[in-house]
């Protein structure tokens, strides 16, 4: 547990008066001015909005008012959700400058609560990658370590909360990307299950796997915002038709009596000292009156590279639209084309262009049965492998990630280093399942290292009640 | 073997492709208005424009309607998907089209020709428009070698449907007709208001040749037919054209062509070799589409009598045959209900089908004349009180007025009905006039009939009924 006052604690406060929301966003913009220029995990600070919102909620709150559930709380949005007339960027120069007409829907929903927005946090560009070194606008710098990565690719959002610039904030999740950066940077990161939080005014890298979720220093805080800005929303097809559950009300139930997964056949890869922590993991669980089960997921060996083939080809597709026409920046030439190639050549970065070239080839006439309708059968057996291992497991322990946080520069000459940060973390998005990063203690270097929890659709209430349990024993 | 205007021995072979926009209130995939002829780029939103994450919502009456057409033309509705095809042009703001692709929505249906040919539907699928550009300067109105162009992205997301034929079209008069009719019935469901002329409707010809018997020839798809006249002469042309070049010991290239209306002639756009690869996927921002059965009924069970049977049925209220002009007409107009009701009002039917066939072109289907007037015009001149002459005169003073009752109105012009008697008067006084005719008439020479007739309806001031002037003569002849 850190120092910094959790959420749940300052909306109790702000909203019984004993203490001002401004006073509140004070106290962030100070660590900010402190230590942002160190650590880099913003593409914008939006200090005067986020005064002048704490001065409104103030004063709507001495009128009476009950202002929501997030009273006062900062919290940072990672800068690839709209956010209407403020800049969203997705660490790419292509949108620079680029301000959205509309909010995404978790914005509109958090604002609902009474949040308080500190800023936009920085990312690897379109959330393409696992250390944030992939951005546009430069890395950002573990806040534990500076010398070290904070993951990513919502590096910027991991590193916010764990330097105490904000309470909490959102990131997005497509194949690790919320809770590889929780570990790596000390913080408990939650992907819910696809399809529970509104995709509506998230910028789509692999729309079939992206998902929103809340990074925070405690469990209470996560369960908390995942209430708020889960449920139905009719502006994303794809959202899951039921109320958001109960999250907050599960904590403290205990894991008396359930099933933990624990997998005979993980992939190789995990370090010592986080299969080290893994192992403390299951036993803390078991001391807590849970049974700990053996469980086979044998096609989570070719998850990584279905995921690099899928992900990749939904990505050519939806920055297609990155062409120069009708926003974002504009390479002019003299012809349709070349406007375009340019463009796009200026506009994106290397790991950007790289998987855009993946992904076309992949979807390509001739090609396409052999690599993308390969893949998505891999993503049928690996739904399958987990559905039968649901059966004798209520949730499943793996390692969040395979190290602890690396120092900047080790894995970027070879991009499939790099990919392989995502060993653990890929296989639910391929499932559409909820996961989860505790942290549990540290490994090398005295660096944090993170336990994630996995569930079968809709089992956020069972991961919960496990990670409100290691939590504590951590 | 039909006749098809073809050299001998050659079959000519047509499958088509018709888009059609459907009448929505609003975008296949978001709330902006579907409406044509607006401002530029004001019926726009962050969907329509393709905006970093927006998401498209399916419009659920686009889906009514594009059931609709399916069941219309006998298609199985079935559980369908939406992909994504992949291109880049900047009228298309997310650099793909949502359309439906393996899994359409509308299957295995056909169309009955007003002549008896079937055409197979191979399917009938969902997709959205683009927007539409303009280009200026340069040459052709083509985006390369332009100065600039604009888009305007009101039309990007509208609602279509694309019916695919099967290539069961043996000549251009039957892709004429398949095409009227096609329109009839999308008109009669309320699809669409399926105008060439203004975009709505889009008809692209997939054309070959053969000899009788042979395998199917290559095709060209032809493209940039802005009517059903032009259909027919773009047809004719690219069918002579393929044979030209295979009885000169050439072959088709399969290929797209562009129909060019000024010189009649087809020329090539692209060939298929430089076609695009779409990249097709499941779209994953949607989920299947399913109609459930009960829904599936319920549009069937509001379908309205189609186009064919409506045809039937005023053929049979009226005598007339059923693929003359004037029941064609009037079904088309969709005022073959006001010719019943007409006849419900104790009027003739079939004298009902030649006025509003003849004067009611500009009425539509709900004529301003109430039915009981035309009604009782039709039973004056059945009854021999008016003449056919008169009548129309009367018809046009109760068009203009909106109404009015044809007896006051003859008598006003002074069209009093002529009894018989005073009719065989004239007819004594004409045959004393024209003594050679009547002995010719008499001899069996009927083109002598006409010059009687003429003078005594002359005689008469016009007031004589022509039919009753005829009956008069050839009885007093004996025939």
């Amino acid at each position: 547990m850190s120092n910094f006052t959790s959420a749940t604690s300052i909306a109790q406060n702000v909203a019984s008066g004993a203490q001002s929301a401004a006073s509140v966003v004070e106290e962030h913009l100070q660590r900010i001015s402190q230590r942002e220029e160190e650590v880099h995990a913003f593409n914008l600070v939006t200090s005067t909005e986020a005064r002048e919102r704490a001065a409104d909620l103030d004063a709507r709150i001495a009128r009476g008012e009950n202002v929501g559930p997030l009273a006062g709380v900062p919290i940072a949005l990672k800068d690839n959700m709209c956010t209407r007339g403020i800049p969203t960027t997705c660490s790419s120069k292509i949108l620079e400058g680029w301000k959205p007409p509309y909010n995404a829907t978790v914005v509109d929903k958090l604002f609902a609560a009474g949040a308080v927005f500190v800023g936009k946090t920085n990312l690897d560009e379109f959330a393409m990658g696992s250390s944030t070194e992939n951005s546009a606008f430069g890395p950002t710098r573990n806040p534990l370590d500076t010398s070290r990565v904070p993951g990513g690719s919502s590096g910027g959002s991991a590193a916010a909360v764990a330097a105490g610039f904000a309470a909490v904030s959102l990131g997005s999740d497509t194949g690790g990307s919320i809770r590889q950066p929780a570990a790596l940077c000390g913080v408990v990161g939650v992907k819910p299950t696809y399809g529970l939080v509104s995709r509506y005014g998230l910028v789509a890298f692999a729309s079939s796997l992206d998902q929103i979720g809340p990074f925070s220093h405690s469990v209470a805080d996560a369960a908390l915002l995942t209430e708020i800005i889960a449920g139905y929303d009719p502006m994303d097809s794809t959202s899951i038709p039921k109320p958001a559950p109960s999250l907050v009300s599960v904590l403290g139930r205990g894991v008396e009596g359930m099933r933990i997964g624990r997998v005979a056949d993980l992939p190789e890869g995990a370090d010592a000292d986080v299969l080290a922590r893994l192992d403390a993991a299951f036993v803390a669980l078991e001391k807590a009156g849970a049974t700990i089960v053996d469980v086979k997921l044998p096609s989570l060996s070719y998850a990584l590279t279905a995921y690099y083939l899928i992900a990749p080809a939904e990505a050519s597709s939806n920055l297609a639209r990155y062409d120069g026409v009708r926003y974002g920046n504009r390479v002019a030439a003299n012809d349709m084309n070349t406007m375009y190639a340019d463009t796009r050549a200026a506009g994106f970065g290397d790991e950007v262009k790289r998987r855009i070239m993946l992904g076309t080839y992949a979807l390509s006439a001739g090609y396409y049965d052999a690599y993308y309708g390969k893949a998505l059968k891999v993503r049928r057996l690996i739904s399958d492998d987990f559905a039968a291992a649901y059966v004798n497991a209520d949730v499943i322990l793996t390692p969040t990630s395979p190290t602890v946080a690396f120092p900047f520069g080790a894995k970027t000459d070879d991009p499939l280093t790099m990919y392989l940060c995502d060993i653990f973390t890929i296989p639910t998005n391929l499932a559409g399942h909820p996961a989860m990063s505790v942290p549990f203690g540290t490994g090398q270097a005295n660096m944090p290292v993170g336990v994630q929890i996995l569930a079968p659709t809709l089992g956020e209430e069972a991961m919960f009640k496990v990670a409100a349990v290691l939590e504590s024993a951590a | 073997m039909i006749d098809n205007g073809l050299p001998e021995g050659w079959e000519l072979v047509v499958g088509l492709e018709v888009h059609v926009e459907l009448a929505t209130k609003t975008k296949l995939f978001s709330g902006s208005p579907n409406r044509f002829g607006d401002e530029p780029n004001t019926n726009i939103d962050p969907v329509t424009l393709g905006l970093p994450g927006a998401l498209p919502v399916l419009n659920q009456h686009a889906v009514e309607l594009a059931m609709r057409i399916g069941l219309a033309l006998n298609c199985t509705v079935k559980p369908s998907t939406f992909h994504r095809k992949n291109y880049f042009y900047p009228d298309l703001s997310k650099a793909y089209q949502i359309t439906q692709y393996d899994e359409p929505l509308n299957v295995d249906g056909f169309l009955m020709l007003p002549g008896g040919v079937r055409v197979g539907v191979e399917r009938a699928h969902m997709e959205e428009d683009t927007g539409k550009s303009t280009h200026f300067g340069g040459a052709g109105g083509r985006i390369h070698g332009s100065d600039y162009s604009l888009i305007d992205f009101n039309r990007a997301g509208v609602p279509l449907v694309e019916i695919v034929s099967h290539p069961d079209v043996r000549t251009a008069e039957q892709a004429r007709q398949y095409v009227n009719e096609l329109r009839a019935i999308l008109v009669a469901v309320g699809a669409s208001d399926a105008k060439m002329e203004e975009g709505s409707m889009r008809c692209d010809a997939n054309v070959s040749v053969r000899k009788y018997g042979a395998e199917l020839g290559t095709r060209c798809e032809i493209k940039n037919v802005n009517s059903v006249r032009s259909l027919g002469k773009a047809i004719e042309y690219e069918a002579r054209r393929q044979i030209d070049v295979l009885e000169t010991g050439g072959t088709i290239r399969q290929e797209t062509r562009h129909w060019d209306e000024t010189d009649g002639r087809t020329h090539t756009l692209r060939a298929k070799v430089d076609a695009n690869d779409y990249r097709y996927f499941l779209e994953p921002d949607l989920v299947m589409l399913a109609p459930d059965a009960e829904w599936v009924e319920r549009v069937r069970a509001a379908l309205p009598v189609l186009p064919a049977a409506r045809r039937t049925n005023l053929a049979a209220l009226t005598g007339a045959e059923e693929d003359s002009e004037a029941i064609a007409v009037v079904v088309e107009r969709g005022q073959d209900t006001y010719i019943e009701e007409v006849k419900n009002s104790g009027g003739d039917a079939g004298r009902a089908l030649v006025w509003v066939q003849q004067s009611f072109a500009e009425e539509g289907s709900a004529p301003r004349l109430p039915a009981k007037d035309l009604a009782a015009l039709t039973v004056l001149e059945r009854d021999g009180k008016l003449t056919a002459t008169q009548a129309k005169t009367v018809l046009g003073d109760m068009l203009e007025a909106g109404g009015g009752d044809p007896a006051a109105i003859a008598a006003s012009k002074g069209f009093e009905a002529l009894d018989t008697s005073v009719i065989e008067g004239f007819v004594d006084e004409g045959i004393a006039a024209q003594p050679d005719a009547w002995a010719k008439y008499c001899a069996g020479e009927e083109k002598a009939m006409g010059a009687l007739v003429g003078t005594i309806m002359k005689l008469s001031k016009g007031k004589a009924d022509g039919k009753v002037v005829t009956a008069i003569l050839q009885q007093r002849r004996g025939s």
